[in-house]
């Protein structure tokens, strides 16, 4: 195989004057891209720095031991004497309300997302739920309160925390499915031949193997899933509505931290406004806080 | 294909492929007019394939990629039900039952055919688990038996001594080869009749390597062996008998000695000495 190499005698010349005007011109794009991502960037994190850093000075200022352990008083407006009120119905109301829609959100959507990645990969079925299960993720949030409403509240005949509870479960499923389906398509077909191949039936592998190695990515995607309920508004509006004492009866309108926010924050008497901020920075800390767990968790994984 | 004695001189690639002599003609598994397609209407992927496996042999399978030989290995233990519209047809006879049969109790049909990967694949557990798994699938076991189990199959996967002081340790921290060993162990806890061996150690080192089939070898006292290898070398060393598979087809088997230095067929000739492949 000897192939001859045909050269002219140009063939290794270039025009020196066109090389240098190609690489001025290659240089200038560069550095052009190269400053509007900068700018994009900067212009992000200004508002992005300037919310926190609002959030954080408002919400310290207004932050103290009280707001964890009083809840709703009245105004304090044009009486100094009276005792500020805090966040407790709001604080346990979320807790509450959060910790029913991730109870029951996580096993549905676990299953369901199992059932995606292990039995109906291909199947029409599947990628009917598939579909319908990532419309649900990108729904907004006031459908599924009005979902909510129509089929708990209405029936119910008034609102209360399992109504919000349910709405927020209906948030949490699609996540998880989504988060354990790609966990457990990320596990490689040879482990689950090798589990098979000792004679295991495929229950056993999923249970015991599948679910195992994808533990931590799954553990995850529910943390995800709490945190971005955690902060939800709308869908408790129309299903738990919110409630200025404490409440852990679940037939009741409940309180919720978000709900707290918004009717403080709009009830015109400096005093709350500044408990709304408390409300928000309590808010924001704890969703970090879950998505830095979250984030943990996927590290250390790999 | 029975086994006959060769007077050629055994040598190959200045190795020296086993003798023949002891060569066992009870077969284990015996296949006949296998067929195999990928999807309904496909092309075939094995056509008319008829061997045995000699009982407490090694039965080495060769072949350039995509011969079948893989897929062949799938068929025994019945990997290839996993996957909708893979099919075997023919027959695939052990103890007089017909493997391929619907009525096949598939997971007790896997305990009995045991199957090692070409790439290792420890389970996310400790690496007592890892043995254990496998065991409480068919067995009840008292703790005490079961520890006795785990360490007779590390033991016999010659791993036994790297990992006894860590057995409750997680797998996936194990070396390449090391994992490799687990695996052979987790199957031959299970007290498998057969082990089936897909490419164990094309993704080890040297070292690795020659222990797995030093433990081959040592194996086949009480297991018939399968094993697929890209490696004729390989072959040479571990296989009593070597099979060349081409394009689907089963072209030759014949004990190693013979198939290495004197091929019947020109296909098998021409691989053998890497004319193509």
């Amino acid at each position: 195989m000897s192939a001859t190499i045909v050269s002219t005698p140009s063939f290794h010349k270039r025009d020196p004057a066109m090389a240098a005007a190609l690489n001025r011109r290659r240089r200038f794009v560069d550095g052009l891209v190269r400053w509007l991502c900068i700018i994009a960037t900067a212009v992000g994190l200004f508002f992005l720095a300037s919310i926190l850093l609002t959030l954080i000075l408002r919400g310290i200022s207004s932050i103290s031991i009280i707001t964890f352990t009083t809840e709703f008083r009245p105004t304090t407006y044009g009486d100094p004497t009276a005792e500020t009120g805090g966040l407790y119905h709001a604080i346990m109301g979320t807790l509450v309300q959060t910790a029913i829609g991730t109870g029951v959100g996580t096993p549905i959507g676990l299953l369901v997302g199992t059932y995606l990645a292990e039995y109906a990969r291909n199947s029409a079925l599947g990628n009917a739920v598939r579909f319908v299960s990532d419309v649900l993720l990108s729904a907004p949030s006031i459908l599924v309160g009005l979902f909510v409403y129509q089929l708990v509240v209405l029936p119910m005949g008034g609102f209360s925390g399992i109504a919000g509870g349910a709405a927020l479960a209906i948030l949490v499923i699609p996540v998880v499915v989504r988060t354990t389906e790609d966990m457990l398509q990320l596990i490689p077909n040879t482990l689950r031949e090798a589990v098979v191949g000792l004679g295991a039936p495929k229950w056993k592998m999923v249970t015991l193997v599948c679910w195992r190695a994808a533990l931590s990515g799954i553990v995850t995607g529910i943390l995800l899933a709490t945190a971005r309920i955690t902060g939800e508004t709308a869908p408790l509006l129309l299903t738990s509505f919110g409630n200025n004492v404490t409440s852990f009866n679940l037939g009741n309108a409940m309180a919720s931290l978000p709900i707290a926010i918004y009717q403080q924050a709009n009830s015109g008497f400096p005093d709350l406004i500044d408990i709304a901020w408390a409300g928000a920075l309590i808010v924001t800390f704890g969703v970090l806080a879950i998505n830095i767990v979250a984030r943990l968790l996927l590290a250390g994984r790999k | 294909m029975s086994s006959t004695e060769t007077t050629q001189p055994s040598s190959f690639g200045g190795m020296e492929a086993r003798s023949t002599a002891a060569l066992n003609t009870t077969a284990r598994i015996s296949v006949r007019n296998l067929d195999f397609v990928y999807a309904p209407g496909g092309k075939k992927a094995l056509m008319g394939i008829n061997f045995d496996l000699p009982d407490r042999q090694v039965t080495g399978m060769i072949g350039p990629s995509g011969c079948g030989k893989s897929t062949l290995l799938r068929v025994l233990n019945r990997m290839y039900s996993l996957y909708p519209g893979q099919k075997a047809t023919g027959e695939v006879m052990m103890d007089g039952k017909n493997l391929l049969d619907d009525d096949t109790d598939i997971n007790g049909l896997r305990a009995r055919i045991g199957m090692v990967f070409q790439k290792p694949t420890p389970f996310p557990m400790t690496i007592y688990e890892n043995i254990a798994f496998g065991v409480r699938l068919h067995e009840k076991l008292s703790k005490s038996a079961m520890d006795e189990r785990v360490e007779w199959a590390l033991s016999r996967a010659a791993i036994w001594g790297e990992v006894k002081d860590r057995l409750q340790t997680n797998a996936m921290g194990l070396s390449g080869g090391q994992q490799q060993r687990l695996c052979i162990a987790r199957t031959i806890a299970v007290r498998p009749e057969v082990i089936l061996f897909d490419e164990p150690t094309s993704a080890l080192d040297p070292i690795s390597t020659l222990k797995i089939e030093e433990l081959i070898d040592e194996l086949k006292r009480d297991f018939t062996i399968a094993i697929v290898t890209h490696n004729m070398q390989q072959a040479a060393r571990c296989a009593d008998q070597v099979a060349f598979f081409y394009l689907g087809e089963l072209i030759e088997i014949a004990p190693a000695a013979q198939l290495f230095t004197n091929p019947a067929q020109a296909k098998t000739q021409e691989y053998i000495t890497g004319r193509f492949g």
